[in-house]
Parts: structure tokens; sequence; C-alpha cells
């Protein structure tokens, strides 16, 4: 089963949706049984880090997420899930992240409108699976005021907008996608398709 | 690039879209789910509702419609209208729209864009402001639909709206609704010169050129229409290409 990890913030009916529209069958659940049996987990995340660590500490999920990754299984962060892989977020302070890749998140200190709000496309790092049904160049949708700030050795994708955005980072079966899929109309589909293969 | 986005706008009433002419003479066109499903197969970026006698009757949106659409489409898209606290903004968030967009609201209570901003996050706040030219050569905002006048200054008002937090800001020209004569390009550009967050045009686009004019001239973000997409005379891929053709960052 592939759970959609529920800890109290953001819609995760959309990304479920999305997922059930390529053929992936998800669960949206904070249960910590459910979570130990699933063969895949998706970290969504809207709002600030500090609240959404907060609450994955509150819930205890963090144990739980962190043995799921170490027997090897994939995990996705999808935006703001995506920054709490990481080690440090200095997003209004100074915060512990998740520290499955290193790296930390910062803001978007650049001459362009901040949120990054809107369709902008995708350059390719590298080869890999998740990237199998789109092409480079593709649009995707974002919504975000921080990024990561990590090494090229997970770059599997990136974007331009005033500095080098990864919008696509994958260590072992941890991927983490900046952008949202679930509102990227057909590329997202394929995108989230791609996952679904992996997983199966 | 980050692109310039196309935004059909559909208002709603009594859960169906219909269209008006200076915010007057309604006609019936569709039903939110099946219009917005049919934009975003088309290549719509981005799509808005706005519940248009919400305000004016002093009830909530009706949130019906939103769950349905948020179904139906994988885009993102706004929700405005008779939204006047954070449960309201809580409700239509929880439906599955991305975006809220206050209105008459937010000038009777500048402090909803604050709490909604600190809570949500300014991209979730859109500032919509229905404006209409005076004789000074300046532009008044109006409130409750269109119908009520204030001393509001539309310039100082989306400066001051970013300061609380709004994270874009609608122009909705009421002297241009539905007349087909092209965006208040001078007011546009007066607006995003000042401002630091997207802003999106609306009201008056007639034919393809206006689009163009609005992002050339006015340096928009977002252009925003409904009777030129409801009724057919112009379609999204045709604008699109266009656009692309002109050199305009666009997704096709």
């Amino acid at each position: 089963m592939n759970i959609i990890i529920d800890y109290g913030l953001g819609n995760l009916d959309s990304i479920s949706r999305a997922f059930k529209m390529v053929g992936v069958e998800t669960k949206i659940s904070n249960n910590i049984d459910e979570i130990n049996n699933a063969n895949s987990i998706i970290l969504p995340g809207v709002g600030a880090f500090r609240d959404a660590i907060n609450s994955l500490k509150n819930m205890e999920l963090i144990p739980v997420i962190k043995e799921h990754v170490d027997k090897g299984k994939f995990l996705i962060g999808i935006c703001l899930g995506m920054q709490l892989l990481y080690e440090k977020s200095y997003e209004n302070g100074e915060y512990e992240g998740l520290g499955f890749i290193k790296g930390n998140v910062k803001k978007l200190d650049i001459d362009l409108k901040v949120p990054h709000m809107g369709w902008n496309n995708i350059k390719f790092n590298k080869n890999d699976e998740i990237l199998k049904y789109i092409n480079e160049d593709d649009y995707v949708y974002f919504v975000h005021s921080y990024y990561v700030n990590s090494s090229n050795e997970e770059l599997v994708a990136y974007t331009d907008y005033g500095t080098t955005i990864p919008s696509i980072v994958r260590k072992n079966n941890i991927y983490g996608i900046q952008f949202h899929p679930e509102k990227s109309s057909e590329v997202g589909a394929n995108i989230l398709k791609a996952y679904g293969e992996m997983i199966k | 690039m980050l692109t310039r986005r196309i935004i059909p706008c559909l208002d709603v009433r009594s859960g169906r879209v219909v269209k008006g002419k200076k915010f007057e003479n309604i006609v019936d066109v569709d039903s939110p789910e099946i219009l917005g499903k049919y934009y975003s197969d088309c290549g719509a970026d981005e799509l808005v509702f706005y519940d248009i006698t919400a305000s004016n009757e002093e009830r909530k949106t009706s949130l019906e419609f939103v769950s349905k659409v948020a179904k139906n489409i994988n885009i993102p898209f706004c929700v405005g209208g008779g939204v006047s606290s954070i449960d309201d903004f809580t409700d239509i968030l929880r439906r599955g729209a991305d975006k809220v967009s206050i209105n008459s609201s937010a000038v009777k209570n500048p402090d909803l864009i604050k709490e909604a901003s600190l809570k949500f996050g300014a991209q979730c706040v859109v500032l919509s402001m229905d404006v209409k030219k005076n004789e000074k050569n300046s532009w008044n905002v109006y409130i409750k639909g269109g119908r009520e006048k204030t001393d509001l200054d539309a310039v100082n008002w989306a400066i001051k709206g970013v300061e609380l937090g709004a994270g874009e800001i609608v122009v909705n020209s009421i002297d241009e609704d539905g007349m087909k004569n092209g965006y208040d390009i001078e007011l546009l550009k007066r607006i995003t010169s000042v401002v630091n967050v997207p802003v999106i045009a609306s009201g008056g686009a007639g034919n393809m050129k206006d689009f163009y004019d609005a992002v050339e001239y006015a340096n928009v973000d977002g252009i925003l229409a409904a009777s030129v997409f409801h009724f057919g005379e112009i379609k999204i891929k045709d604008l699109k290409k266009y656009l692309k053709d002109k050199r305009i960052e666009i997704r096709i």
C-alpha cells in the first residue's frame, strides 16, 4: 500500500486523486501500523517548515518514517515534504529536518518575484526512471518561497528562476519534488505514473 | 522561464456559471465542474471561480461546486465571493482550492488579508479589486460586486494589500468588463510598476491582441477572461500559440 501521510497540514485529496488518475491507489493515514506496512510513503506538505516538523514530531511519525527509509522502501516528498527531507531549514528561524539528504533549505534571495509561483520548465541533470514519461523543458506548477541547497549528487532535474532550483532530487529510494505534480496537468500525472511503476 | 498565465474566469451564481456585461445582463453558461474540466483540458493555466452575488446578498460562497471542481481538474484554481473570515478560507482550501480571493471583505476588514496570509501563506491570498476610473484620471475601488463606490484609490489599495500580505492582485475593470475593448493598460501598468507580487489583468478582452498588449505594455503575470472563452470566440490553444509566436513565455 502507498500511504499519504496525514499530519494535519494541507489538502491531501488532490494528491490522492492525482495518483488514482494514473492507476495508483493510495491511502491517507497517520496510523503507525499502516505506515509500517506501506511499500511506499508520500510525504506532502504546505505551510511553514516549523509547523510541519513539529506536527510530525508530536504525532510520533518521525521514527516510523526513518525506519521505512532504512528498510530501503520508497518515499516521495512533495513541495514542503521535499524540504523536510533535508538536514536543516532557515525558514523563520533554524529548524532541524529529517536529515535523509545532506543540505539546507533557505529563502529564495533573488531579484524576481517571491514566491516562485506559476508554471516553469524543468531541465534534466541526469537520467532517472521518474523522467520516463516526460520531456526536458516540460512545464510544471510551482508555489514556494524556499528551496533546497545541496550538492549536485542527488539532482535529477532543476529549474531556473533567478537561481538554480532543484526541482526533482533522488537519493536511493527517496525522491523529493519541489513543484506540485498533482497540479501540473498531464506532465505531473506522467511523473506520478513513472513513480507508480517503480513501487509496484 | 516562468510563463504568463492564461486564466479563464467563471462567475458562479446558484451553482451555475454565468456571464454578464458591466456586471449586469447575466446569462447562463454551464456547470462549474464541466466548464472547469473543459478549460483544464484545453490548456488553461489556472482557473478562477467567483460567486458573483455572494457579497451583495451577504451569504457565504455556496461551496458545493468547489469540491466538484477539485475532483475534476489537475491545475490550480482560485475561489472567491463572499469570503469574509478565516473560517471561509479554511473551508474553501479544505475543499481543494489552491487560492482564495477576497474583495469587499478586505476593504471592510484589511486585517483579514494579514491574518489569512500568516495562517495559510501569501500564495493562498489573492486580493481582487473592482475598479472604475473617475474624472480625476485615477481609479476608485468598488465593493459589493461593483455596486458601491469607496474612497479607496486602486493603486494605493494594491500597495496596501501587498504590505498586509496579499500574494497576488487581480484587477477587474468595471468600465471594461464584457466590453471587449481591451484591458485597462494604463491602470495595470501603474500597479505592476509598484507591487512585487503577480498582477492579473481582468475585464475587457475582445481579441488575442488584447492579451498580448496586457503582457507587453502592462507587464502583467496573468490574463483573465470570461466571455471570449465561454462563447468560443477565442480558443485557448489558438491564443497560446499566438502569444508564443510573439515570443511571450507560455505553456503549450
